[in-house]
């Protein structure tokens, strides 16, 4: 055994020890079939899915990896096209929208069913969002219901009456959901976990509805409307569902069982992969991408991503107040390097806040890669050749890829326009402080959308929103996001004022947008229709396994 | 070195000490540990002068490149002289390591022989607050640290000594309550010696042993430990490094670029066996029984 | 000895309660609350929340009533994972966690004892040399690197074992227990090495030299008891830290064991699940110091007459 040689060498007693000791460790030495093979012969996918999720309760979970499990154990009104990321029949098998485009009504399924076998209907709604906006649930993604009517207020404790709130059970199977405003993203809202309908029976048995964090999700309890089951919920180890013979679109599903891992760990769960043990990995540790790059192994995916990488400066900072030095500092970030030589995992550079093709939207481009000027912009501003420049300070919370990126440009800085920098890591949750309290003076961020609209990555900068935290402020930007693009009539016309709103923002620059994410993932070949979009959304009732393919 | 020499002068003749020394240099291995060290520390104490490259000097486009005649050990992926982070790592890891663990060494001694020496009461309660210092969730403790005292280097010294003193003493303590019962400790007693002189003469002599190779065990554990506290966001900033982040980066790519693993590996991993070597040349020089022989 | 070990439990109580105590107001100063994250909580719903978990209240009575909890064994709600209790996610690591501990113990006595003893009966020749070179490599091989490096060995080019795991893949323990056990194994090897050199240089051991007698019953029957003393000094401090040091293992691996949930508690601010892995662990100190002392008076006979007469 080669074993002993590494872990003790050479003695000889030693070796036999160890031999004694693993030989009580192995419960039989290997199987020869690996989880992706054994998987391809039964329908089973094993799915790499990051982190433990905190919660299965679509109306208290507020993370990806949640959101993968959530959507194999239920869905929405609608579903979104995993190439286009239209609108497509979910438990609603049609629906209409009034001339005004605000209200919606949706026709129920009458094939749909819980999978315990209940009746589905448009009263589940009715109650489930009811449950969704009660306070004491501590809904992060309340404000997704904000553009129905009365939703907001309801949600705030102005209305008390469930009824004043636009959405109604006409009869059975028909659902209306009155609007404030058309809101064209609102069919894609639908698609979202905190929007999920919820078994009122199941709640109830458990608690009370508005408690927070029942045992209602639990494996055997939980009752979901997906096209899958919940069967098993190993804490840190598996998540395991099974097909839900009651959906209503069971004879189109594929896949038998998903069992989802958390693997928190990048680079295991790359070894993973390679050892056959799982089918699709959440992600790539950094390093990785460019071997499998080189290689050309069509298992990297890489999908550009509706998501930014930028950094907030805080204008509270008095040498930050300078219009003309926050350009200088973005017009020294060379992106085309960091993502080429830094990241190398097909980033692409930004230069606006909102990701290129938003729905249609191209933000407005005005920024570029110039030491030249930048240099004289910071000597208008009172700084020639860096003289006199304070120290400025990079805060980002630890990880490998902030560093790399905030290396870079540091050095990039110092070189083009001759000012300290220095770099401050901290742990995730003293770092969120520090950037909440406006205890930094320039910091990592990123955003990645909820649905696919620049109004998401626009109304972050509004004066003192909760995400802005640069301390920008700017009342005609929030009355174009706010007041005008919401009145638009046409899509064009919406557009022309983001486009105008983001002008804005590029001009007095409170954020530096860095590059536009991607997503990465490795996929076993067996595995079949695999989306790629922005969002990075896969559909559980498309994906099958080939076996053959090995 | 301070303590040797004052007990030297008190001690009339061959003292422990001088035979000690006189025993150290004939062992060929612990010499070639000293010397390690202190070619080691030499090349640290000069490293600004004598570095080839500057250590934050990047070139993007060359990248991670394996070692070649420009760059001995190699670049890493932003394109830095290895050898000159290597070098400018050792400043940090050595300094943390040997302060940090002359802070360990000097309360965990101090406390456990105290501890062992007076016993009852007083080392009971001595020793539940050990277990209770053990117990304190470390990571909460450090970044509570951070906080209230900002980032230096210095309080890094403070964190990791507060943390690794804590065994120590509960081994000199071990040691310590166990002399206290032998037979010549006793026999001094009943001759009249003065507490003082038991410890000096008997009891110290007689930790050394164990205290000096816990001590060579410290001192890679402790520099391993600043890259974690690095990551919590308490110890140094890059572009800084030491050779405790530098073997962490590399584990991430040591499938691509085993070189950023290897080298910075190399660099600790001779401290350490220089350290080993020192240190179980002194013990043996120092250990009484065997200088009776 | 058993009012020896009383005596020790009886300290205990003082003990945890100061443990507790510190750790509740280390917890509650740390910067950034349970709830803080990347997207900005908004301020309705983090009052909600934490009149959900009494965080609204006074500091001191939350400190009273998680002190009357904690009495009655509850440790309270998991922050973090809404529906879970902190008894219920401690129970379920300790299980795997002891488990991977006892076959990293088990490892690192074999490799450790064994390397020791071999090291120490020819001082200084090859025999002691080589695997005391071994142990040094194996201490400073830290278990980030040792762990990642098996697996590729043995995990990815040789095949051999699973990557990742526990109890899902037959033989996923085994490079675990191998990871975690290595770097205990070179200290037990470094002290048993020591703690024999000393007892073979006693005066009995030479008088059982005299005798003739076989030099494996001389160290089996008479060098190791006095031999492993400063081992098993190490042992409990070590087991204990064995269970909670196991996170850099436990997430190579992938294992759902305490020493993740210890760690992952501090960096998510879920409070009660820091002071809930925290007392958990101070009451295994605690007992396993009290264990390894009870051994080492039981291996060193005038020890044992200290203790008789005190």
């Amino acid at each position: 055994m080669k074993l002993t040689s590494i872990a003790s060498s050479s003695t000889l007693i030693s070796a036999i020890a160890l031999c004694l000791v693993s030989s009580l460790l192995l419960s039989g030495c290997g199987s020869s079939e690996s989880n992706v093979e054994a998987g391809n012969r039964t329908g089973t996918l094993h799915w790499g899915n990051g982190t433990e999720p905190q919660s299965l309760d679509p109306h208290i979970a507020t993370g990806v990896p949640e959101h993968h499990i959530i959507k194999a154990l239920m869905e929405g009104l609608v579903h979104k096209d995993s190439e286009s990321l239209g609108p497509t029949p979910g438990v609603a098998e049609s629906w209409t929208v009034s001339d005004d485009g605000t209200v919606y009504t949706f026709k129920i399924r009458d094939d749909a069913r819980w999978s315990n076998g209940d009746v589905h209907n448009a009263h589940d709604f009715v109650w489930s969002w009811w449950r969704a906006l009660q306070p004491a649930l501590g809904n992060l993604y309340a404000y997704m219901y904000f553009p129905i009517v009365n939703a907001r207020e309801y949600y705030m404790g102005e209305v008390t009456d469930f009824d004043l709130v636009g959405v109604k059970a006409l009869d059975d199977l028909t659902l209306q959901v009155t609007l404030d405003n058309p809101t064209p993203y609102f069919l894609q809202l639908l698609d979202h976990y905190s929007m999920f309908p919820v078994h009122q029976a199941t709640l109830e048995k458990f608690g009370a509805p508005d408690e927070r964090g029942t045992r209602w999700t639990y494996a055997g309890n939980m009752v979901g409307n997906g096209a899958f089951k919940l069967t098993s919920w190993e804490i840190n180890r598996a998540i395991e569902v099974e097909r839900n013979t009651f959906y209503w679109g069971n004879d189109d599903v594929r896949l038998n069982k998903i069992i989802f891992y958390p693997t928190e760990n990048t680079t295991t769960e790359e070894r993973m992969f390679r050892a056959g043990q799982l089918h699709y990995t959440n992600d790539v540790p950094i390093d990785k991408v460019a071997t499998y790059r080189e290689a050309n192994d069509p298992a990297l995916r890489v999908t550009p991503y509706l998501g930014t990488y930028y950094y907030r400066v805080n204008i509270r900072e008095p040498h930050l107040q300078d219009k003309r030095v926050r350009r200088a500092l973005a017009m020294t970030i060379d992106r085309e390097k960091i993502t080429e030589n830094v990241i190398k995992a097909g980033q692409i550079p930004a230069y606006a806040m909102t990701p290129p093709n938003t729905r249609g939207y191209y933000p407005p481009i005005s920024l570029s890669f110039d030491p030249e000027a930048a240099r004289q912009l910071l000597a208008e501003a009172g700084y020639p050749n860096g003289e006199g420049f304070p120290v400025t300070e990079i805060l980002y919370n630890t990880n490998e890829g902030h560093r790399k990126v905030a290396v870079a440009i540091q050095q990039m800085w110092r070189e083009h326009l001759n000012i300290e920098v220095k770099l401050l890591n901290q742990e995730w949750k003293v770092y969120l402080d520090s950037e909440s309290n406006g205890d930094y003076q320039i910091s990592r961020a990123g955003w990645i959308g909820d649905y696919v609209d620049p109004n998401n990555f626009l109304d972050m900068f509004i004066c003192n929103g909760g995400n802005n935290r640069t301390g920008w402020c700017n009342e005609e930007y929030d009355r174009l996001v706010l007041d005008v693009a919401p009145r638009a009539k046409t899509h064009e016309e919406r557009m022309a004022v983001f486009t105008q709103a983001e002008q804005m923002l590029l001009d007095d620059l409170p954020v530096l947008p860095i590059y536009t994410y991607t997503t990465k993932h490795l996929v076993h070949p067996s595995m079949k229709n695999v989306a790629s979009n922005i969002m990075d959304q896969q559909s559980y009732r498309e994906i099958y396994l080939e076996g053959d393919q090995d | 070195m301070n303590s040797n020499s004052t007990i030297m002068a008190a001690e009339k003749g061959t003292s422990l000490w001088e035979d000690a020394w006189i025993k150290l240099s004939k062992n060929r291995l612990a010499l070639v540990g000293l010397g390690l060290l202190i070619f080691l520390c030499v090349i640290s104490l000069l490293t600004p002068w004598i570095a080839p490259y500057g250590y934050e000097k990047q070139d993007l486009l060359m990248g991670a490149t394996p070692p070649s005649a420009e760059h001995w050990l190699g670049t890493d992926v932003f394109g830095r002289d290895m050898l000159t982070r290597i070098m400018w790592g050792g400043r940090v890891s050595l300094m943390v390591g040997f302060i940090a663990t002359a802070v360990a060494l000097a309360i965990g001694v101090v406390y456990g022989a105290v501890a062992g020496y007076v016993g009852g009461r007083v080392d009971a309660v001595m020793m539940r607050l050990v277990d209770i210092l053990y117990a304190l969730p470390f990571m909460i403790f450090i970044i509570l640290l951070m906080v209230v005292f900002g980032r230096n280097l210095l309080l890094l010294f403070f964190a990791i000594g507060a943390v690794e003193w804590l065994t120590m003493a509960r081994i000199v303590r071990g040691q310590v309550m166990s002399l206290r019962k032998q037979e010549f400790v006793e026999a001094a007693h009943s001759l009249g010696l003065s507490q003082w002189i038991i410890i000096r003469r008997h009891i110290i002599p007689n930790t050394l042993g164990p205290v000096i190779v816990y001590t060579t065990l410290t001192i890679p554990s402790v520099m391993l430990l600043e890259a974690f506290l690095s990551f919590l966001g308490l110890g140094i900033q890059p572009p800084q490094s030491s050779w405790g982040l530098l073997i962490n980066y590399g584990v991430e790519t040591m499938e691509e670029y085993p070189w950023l693993l290897i080298f910075p590996g190399i660099a600790l991993s001779l401290t350490l066996f220089a350290l080993n070597f020192l240190g179980d040349g002194l013990r043996d020089a120092l250990d009484p029984r065997t200088a009776k022989d | 000895m058993l009012r020896f070990a009383l005596g020790r439990l009886l300290q205990a109580i003082p003990v945890l309660l100061v443990v507790i105590t510190m750790t509740f107001m280390l917890v509650h100063s740390a910067p950034g609350g349970p709830f803080s994250a990347d997207k900005a909580v908004p301020e309705e719903v983090l009052e909600a929340l934490e009149a959900q978990y009494n965080l609204d209240q006074p500091l001191w009575q939350q400190y009273i009533s998680y002190l009357g909890d904690v009495l009655q064994g509850d440790m309270g709600p998991s922050f973090k994972y809404p529906g879970r209790s902190v008894n219920e996610l401690i129970l379920s690591g300790l299980g795997t966690t002891a488990e991977l501990g006892m076959y990293a113990m088990m490892v690192a006595i074999f490799i450790g004892v064994i390397a020791g003893v071999t090291a120490s009966m020819r001082p200084n020749t090859a025999q002691d040399y080589v695997p005391m070179t071994a142990a040094m490599i194996g201490i400073c091989m830290p278990s980030f690197l040792l762990g990642p490096l098996l697996v590729l060995i043995f995990g990815i080019h040789l095949e051999w074992l699973p990557v990742s795991g526990w109890n899902q893949i037959p033989g996923d323990k085994i490079l675990p227990a191998i990871t975690l056990g290595t770097g205990y194994a070179a200290y037990i090897a470094r002290l048993s090495r020591g703690g024999m050199l000393e007892v073979l240089s006693q005066d009995y051991i030479r008088t059982a030299r005299a005798k003739g007698l076989s030099e494996f019953l001389i160290i089996s029957k008479h060098a190791l008891r006095g031999g492993l003393i400063p081992v098993v000094a190490f042992l409990g401090p070590a087991f204990a830290g064995l269970l909670g040091g196991s996170f850099v293992v436990e997430t190579i691996y992938q294992i759902p064991g305490l020493g993740r949930f210890y760690v992952q508690a501090a960096f998510n601010r879920d409070y009660t699940m820091i002071l809930g892995t925290t007392v958990f662990f101070a009451t295994l100190i605690i007992l396993f110091n009290l264990l390894s002392d009870m051994l080492a008076v039981w291996l060193n006979p005038k020890l044992r007459q200290q203790v008789r007469g005190e």
